[in-house]
């Protein structure tokens, strides 16, 4: 059987899940491995969210927020940027490779960007391979 | 209500939007297997009344106490849902949704399986999280009938008028000694040529007689505290050094004064006394000491009749309580020396358009006489140069600035009524006429004015040494030709830029701004007058470039806005915002300095959140080492409940 990754996509309220509606509503086709969770803003993204994520068996984990200075709460998507890099230098420790988690500005007219987020990462997911911290 | 949860799951057909790709009836049997699951159904449409009432019903008759409805994005229907939540009895954040149409049926068309089990796993993180959901009130807060508008312009003077009229208290406040803003040192307005003064000067009579407008001119804002329907802000009125109660206005005082200096009113061109008041019209008509150029000599004392000048007055801080906050600060033209190859500051006969102005205004320096300033001849030639810090990238400002060409065409056919023999050139990139009766304005410019346009810019302004004419050198992109130009006088047409204070303002009021550094507005189109910080409004150019007619619509767009609020007397704030666990938190102090709305403040160890200012985006309890800081609705449990969830099936 093909390896069909399992990824987990944080998005927030105003910029990406609106611009993850937008590909809906345009009726974009992408590939079926997303399961999303709604914040309000990315800013709301503790670490550990992440981490449990790859500890549950995630192949990869998404961040999408609104693009800098378009972020409805004005600042929460730096606070984001610092905190994914945080993890990013976090991961090769774990025995994960830094392709697992991404981050990216998506705004709600930019439908067609998710899709090919999506369709970027999950083949980037592909390639890397199931996660090693899947339990076996 | 029993803490034990019992979910409710309602999957949505949406005709064939979901159901044409997805098992619902698979996704239905699935949800019956979860934990907490009383009842699982489906609809053709969820969000018709039927299906609203098969919800309302099982409220009732199963006893549920928490829902999932399986359907659209939740920016599409979650409202509505809620909204049957509630008439049920049910509180109506005990409500989730399952985003299977956009996020699955819409996106997947040609995957069905693999579509379908995207809606079943985004079917059960929603129950995991619902289970955990929490009712939540929304808290109100008293709002003050009070409003502070800031900016005496055309913008602030409407939205201070309208505001008023509505009978709520206003205090306008403006940095200068007299209301009436850029307004008041224009001479014709375009395209009705009304003069400016003639339809100002009444408003800002209206203004200063309005019982419910107190004026605080020659002041600042200094601190805005609270949140809407309570702010404190802290203004301080500079000293005039002149009893605002006595003075009469009479004016002997200026006449009496020994000291002449350049007056800003007049950008330079004419003088004033250091006892003045910057135009004729000044409204508060109440003289003031420019302390920088008095020399003490008290001659302004010895003339006064009402005995009115107080050299010991000193700034003095005044703290007004109001409900919502106008800001009308308005712009500052950009500073025609930054474009050095026009030589302004440099060639004596080139100017600025709003220099132009004053020189052709009956009040101005010079009594309405447009003269060469190298040597007082009335030019023969006058060239007028488009986009002069507007449309512009080499000097950071991209956009159309909006009323220079409309001005410049105003100027040149005022020029040419008087002096039809005159040789008028606008040198332009693109004319710009948008507005209600300006396309037929510009033609009549060309048609029955005989004003030249000449598609192209010059690159650089010499000045003839001896006659202190101007040459041109400029390409006429229309021909393709490169020609040499001589010009008795060239008039800038400046634009627009944010104003003085804007990075001060931006500070005490904690808005944001856009790329171009005017105040940015809540949504571009369907708020376009709110701002992201409630209760705070924006009106006029302080918010981007505009000519009058939308600055006086945004003034009244503002005042409208800002009066809701004041009337309802309370206002609804949004419950899905941080809060504390006071037995977990250390009292660190990191969610104080994350928090960009000064929501947070750390008393006796424990940070404790203002329900108001809170804007509920998180990221204090993203940064918070001890899980003491949450969100509601957003909790660290409810989001870790989801992502177990989420990967349930792979253990
Ligand atoms: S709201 Fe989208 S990143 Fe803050």
């Amino acid at each position: 059987m093909t390896f069909e990754p399992k990824i987990l996509g944080f998005l927030c309220n105003w910029c990406c899940y609106a611009g993850a509606d937008m590909a809906g509503t345009s009726r974009m086709q992408y590939p079926p491995n997303f399961r999303i969770i709604r914040i309000m803003c990315t800013a709301r993204l503790d670490p550990t969210f992440i981490l449990k994520a790859f500890s549950e068996g995630a192949d990869g984990v998404f961040i999408g927020g609104c693009h800098l200075g378009d972020c409805h709460y004005v600042a929460g998507n730096y606070k984001a940027e610092r905190r994914v890099k945080l993890v990013h230098d976090l991961l090769g420790e774990l025995g994960l490779e830094k392709e697992r988690l991404m981050l990216k500005w998506v705004s709600a007219s930019e439908g067609e960007r998710f899709a090919n987020t999506v369709k970027d990462f999950t083949s980037t997911i592909k390639k890397v391979g199931p996660s090693p911290l899947r339990s076996a | 209500m029993s803490d034990e949860p019992r979910v409710g799951i309602y999957v949505c057909h949406c005709g064939i939007n979901i159901a044409g790709v997805i098992d619902v009836e698979e996704v239905v049997d699935y949800a019956k297997t979860l934990d907490g699951v009383i009842v699982a159904r489906d609809d053709k449409y969820m969000c018709s009344d039927p299906g609203q009432d098969l919800i309302k019903k099982d409220i009732v008759e199963n006893k549920l106490n928490r829902i999932v409805v399986a359907a659209c994005s939740p920016r599409m229907h979650e409202p509505t849902f809620r909204t049957a939540c509630s008439e049920a009895g049910l509180n109506p954040y005990l409500f989730e949704m399952a985003n299977i149409r956009e996020h699955a049926s819409w996106v997947h068309m040609s995957e069905p399986e693999a579509a379908t089990q995207k809606a079943k796993d985004q079917v059960r993180m929603a129950v995991a999280k619902a289970r955990l959901l929490e009712p939540l009130e929304n808290p109100r807060v008293d709002v003050t009938k009070a409003s502070l508008v800031i900016g005496g312009g055309i913008a602030g003077i409407q939205a201070s008028l309208d505001l008023a009229d509505q009978g709520y208290k206003v205090y306008l406040v403006e940095k200068t000694p007299s209301i009436g803003g850029v307004m008041a040192q224009l001479d014709k307005t375009f395209p009705t040529m009304d003069c400016s003064a003639c339809i100002l000067t009444p408003k800002m009579v209206d203004v200063s007689r309005h019982p419910n407008i107190e004026m605080i001119t020659y002041a600042e804002v200094k601190e805005v505290d609270g949140y809407i329907g309570n702010f404190k802000v802290k203004v301080e009125k500079k000293p005039k050094f002149v009893n605002a109660d006595s003075c009469t206005g009479c004016g002997q005082c200026a006449d009496a004064c020994p000291i002449e200096v350049p007056n800003e009113f007049d950008y330079g061109l004419g003088t004033r006394k250091a006892i003045y008041v910057p135009f004729p019209q000044a409204v508060p008509l109440i003289y003031t000491v420019d302390s920088e150029n008095c020399v003490g000599c008290r001659m302004c004392d010895n003339v006064c009749d009402p005995d009115s000048i107080e050299f010991d007055q000193k700034a003095e801080e005044v703290i007004l309580e109001v409900g919502t906050i106008i800001l009308a600060a308005g712009f500052k033209v950009f500073d025609a020396k930054r474009k050095e190859e026009y030589g302004y500051g440099v060639h004596d006969n080139v100017i600025t358009a709003i220099e132009f102005e004053r020189l052709i205004n009956a009040s101005g320096p010079t009594g309405g006489k447009l003269l060469r300033p190298s040597d007082g001849k009335e030019p023969k030639s006058i060239g007028f140069i488009q986009c002069v810090g507007s449309r512009d990238v080499t000097i950071g400002n991209p956009y159309c600035s909006r009323v220079c060409c409309m001005y410049a065409i105003k100027n040149a056919r005022l020029y040419k009524e008087k002096h039809p023999d005159a040789e008028i050139y606008i040198f332009y990139m693109d004319i710009r006429a948008f507005g209600k009766g300006y396309e037929e304005f510009y033609q009549a410019a060309q048609e029955d004015y005989g004003v030249k346009f000449l598609k192209g810019r010059p690159a650089k302004i010499d000045e003839d040494k001896n006659t202190k004419n101007l040459l041109l050198n400029v390409e006429d992109t229309m021909l393709g030709a490169n020609l040499e130009m001589e010009m008795d006088l060239v008039v800038l047409s400046v634009g627009m830029e944010p104003p003085e204070d804007a990075d001060q303002l931006q500070k005490v009021l904690r808005l944001s701004r856009s790329a171009d550094g005017f105040f940015m507005e809540a949504h571009p189109k369907l708020r376009p007058v709110d701002t992201l910080t409630a209760g705070v409004f924006l009106a006029g150019t302080v918010q981007g470039p505009k000519d009058i007619p939308d600055t006086v619509v945004q003034g009244s767009a503002a005042a409208s806005r800002a009066s809701i609020p004041m009337s309802k007397g309370e206002v609804e704030v949004e419950p899905v915002i941080a809060t504390v666990d006071d037995e977990a938190c250390i009292g660190c102090r990191i969610c104080e300095r994350v928090c960009d709305f000064g929501a947070i403040e750390v008393v006796e160890r424990k940070a404790k959140v203002n329900d108001v200012l809170c804007q509920g985006c998180g990221g204090c309890a993203g940064a918070c080492p001890t899980g003491s800081m949450q969100i509601r609705h957003f909790s660290d449990k409810q989001i870790m409940a989801m992502i177990e969830a989420a990967f349930e099936e792979e253990k």
